[in-house]
C-alpha cells in the first residue's frame, strides 16, 4: 500500500497529465461519432449567449449580401406563384390536409467551415419546438442536420462534416448515393456509391432523395464538377460544386417531418 | 505576486475570447487559422506549481473546445505542450532556465521556443482533428501552414506586449 501511494506521489504530474489527456481524448472520439457529443457543445446557455450577443452586432456587416439573397428568393417564389397553372382563389381551411413538412426560420449565429468536422449554431431551440434530426436548408440548398438542442439554441452538423452521410440523387434519374465530405474545400463535396449504370454527366444537378425522411425530396445541392469510378470500378465518386456558399449563410429554414415517428415505427417493425 | 496572478487570469480570459471570436474566423486562404491561445502556456511563469499549471491549461483548452464545438482537441493539444514545456525551455534557453524572465531574453531563443511549442501543438491538434491515418499528408500540410501563421502572430504579440510591461 505504502509503495502504491509513494508511486502515485512520485508520478502525480504524469498521472494528472494522463488523466486529463484521456478525458480530452474521450471527448474527441465522441465528437467524431455521429450524435454523440454529449457534454462539450456550444448549445448551452453560456456559449450560446456569447455567440448571440456577438452576432447581434456582427450581422449588420453582411446585411447587404443577405438582403440580396432574400430578394433573389422572393423573385423565384413570385415567379413560381404567378406562373402556376391553377388559379389560387381560395384558402384551404381543412386541417386534415396539413402538409407533411413544416418549415420554420432561424439565424445562424456561429458559422464554421475551416475544420474537418464543422458544427454551426442556431438561435432556435427546444422552446421553438426544434428537435434532433430536423433538416436545415437555405434558399439555395441544404446546410445540415440538427444535432444537440438546448432550450434556446441548437447545434447543426454541417454538410461540411466528415461524419455526415446524407442520401442524395441525380435530378434527371432516380439513381442515388451518399453525400460525404473529404475535408478539403468548403465549396466541393462528394457523392459516393452511385451505381455505374447511372447516366452521370458534367453539370448535372444533384438533389436530396427524400430517402432519409429528414429532407423532403428535391432540395437542390449542387452540380457535378467531375466524376470517376472508384477503385473497384463498381461505383462512381462524384465531386459536386455546391449551390450554397457555405462561407456566407445567415438566414436558414428548419424542416420538420411530421410523419417521422410513423415512418420510423414502420421501419422498426420491419427490422424486428 | 498578486499582480502576477491577476495578469495571468486576465490573459486567460482575453486569450479565450480572442481565439474564439477573432482567430477562429480568419480563415486565411480558405482554412488557415492561427491559434494564439498557446501564448498562455508559453509565458506562464517558469517557477510554478506544475499540477496547477497542467490543470489551468486543460481548463483553457476545454473552454475553447466548448465554444468551438471541437470535442477535446484543443484541450488535448494544449495539455501536451504544457506537460512538455520544460524540455523546450531547456532547449531554447539552456539548462539555466529556472530563473529567466521572458521579457529580458534574446529574441532568437524566444522565437525558437515559441516555434517548437507551436509545431508540437499544431501537429497533435490537426492529427486529432482529422483523426485518420490515411490523411497524414493533410495533417502535415495543415500543421505547416497554420504553424507559420501562429508563430508569426505570437512573436509579434510577444514583442508588442513585452515592450509595454518594461
Amino acid at each position: 500500500m505504502q509503495q502504491i501511494i509513494n508511486f502515485i506521489i512520485r508520478n502525480k504530474l504524469f498521472l494528472l497529465f494522463l488523466l486529463l489527456f484521456s478525458i480530452s481524448l474521450i471527448f474527441t472520439i465522441q465528437s467524431h461519432s455521429y450524435h454523440k457529443s454529449k457534454f462539450i457543445n456550444s448549445a448551452n446557455f453560456l456559449s450560446g449567449g456569447l455567440y448571440n450577443t456577438i452576432n447581434n452586432t456582427s450581422q449588420y456587416l453582411n446585411l447587404k449580401s443577405q438582403n440580396k439573397l432574400l430578394v433573389e428568393e422572393n423573385n423565384t417564389l413570385k415567379s413560381i406563384l404567378y406562373n402556376s397553372e391553377t388559379a389560387i382563389d381560395s384558402v384551404i381551411l381543412d386541417s386534415t390536409t396539413a402538409k407533411t413538412y413544416k418549415f420554420s426560420t432561424a439565424n445562424i449565429i456561429k458559422n464554421s467551415y475551416s475544420g474537418t468536422d464543422n458544427i454551426l449554431l442556431l438561435n432556435k431551440g427546444k422552446n421553438d419546438s426544434i428537435k434532433q434530426d430536423f433538416g436545415v436548408v437555405t434558399t439555395k440548398g441544404i446546410v445540415g442536420i440538427i444535432d444537440r438542442v438546448s432550450s434556446n439554441y441548437a447545434t447543426v452538423i454541417s454538410i461540411l462534416n466528415t461524419t455526415n452521410k446524407i442520401s442524395a440523387q441525380l435530378k434527371k434519374t432516380n439513381h442515388f448515393g451518399s453525400l460525404v465530405w473529404n475535408g478539403n474545400s468548403p465549396n466541393i463535396i462528394q457523392l459516393i456509391d452511385v451505381e455505374k449504370i447511372a447516366p452521370v454527366a458534367k453539370g448535372d444537378t444533384i438533389i436530396t432523395s427524400g430517402r432519409s425522411s429528414i429532407f423532403p425530396k428535391g432540395i437542390p445541392i449542387g452540380t457535378i464538377k467531375d466524376f470517376e469510378l472508384d477503385a473497384a470500378e463498381n461505383y462512381y465518386e462524384i465531386n459536386i460544386a455546391l449551390f450554397n456558399d457555405m462561407t456566407n449563410i445567415e438566414h436558414v429554414y428548419i424542416i420538420e417531418n411530421r410523419d417521422i415517428l410513423e415512418i420510423n415505427n414502420l421501419l422498426n417493425e420491419n427490422n424486428e | 505576486m498578486n499582480k502576477v496572478i491577476s495578469i495571468h487570469t486576465i490573459r486567460f480570459f482575453v486569450l479565450i475570447l480572442a481565439q474564439v471570436l477573432i482567430c477562429n474566423h480568419i480563415n486565411f486562404m480558405g482554412n488557415i487559422n492561427p491559434y494564439v491561445y498557446i501564448l498562455f502556456v508559453a509565458f506562464y511563469p517558469v517557477q510554478n506549481n506544475r499540477l496547477l499549471f497542467l490543470f489551468f491549461s486543460f481548463l483553457l483548452g476545454i473552454s475553447i473546445d466548448m465554444l468551438a464545438d471541437s470535442g477535446g482537441i484543443h484541450a488535448a493539444s494544449i495539455l501536451t505542450i504544457a506537460y512538455a514545456r520544460p524540455i523546450f525551455l531547456k532547449f531554447a534557453f539552456g539548462s539555466m532556465y529556472h530563473n529567466i524572465k521572458f521579457d529580458s531574453t534574446e529574441l532568437g531563443s524566444k522565437i525558437t521556443y515559441i516555434a517548437l511549442l507551436t509545431i508540437l501543438h499544431h501537429f497533435i491538434f490537426f492529427s486529432l482533428e482529422v483523426f485518420s491515418i490515411s490523411k497524414t499528408i493533410l495533417v502535415l500540410q495543415k500543421t505547416l501552414f497554420s504553424s507559420i501563421f501562429t508563430i508569426l502572430l505570437c512573436v509579434i504579440l510577444s514583442i508588442i506586449f513585452s515592450r509595454n510591461t518594461k
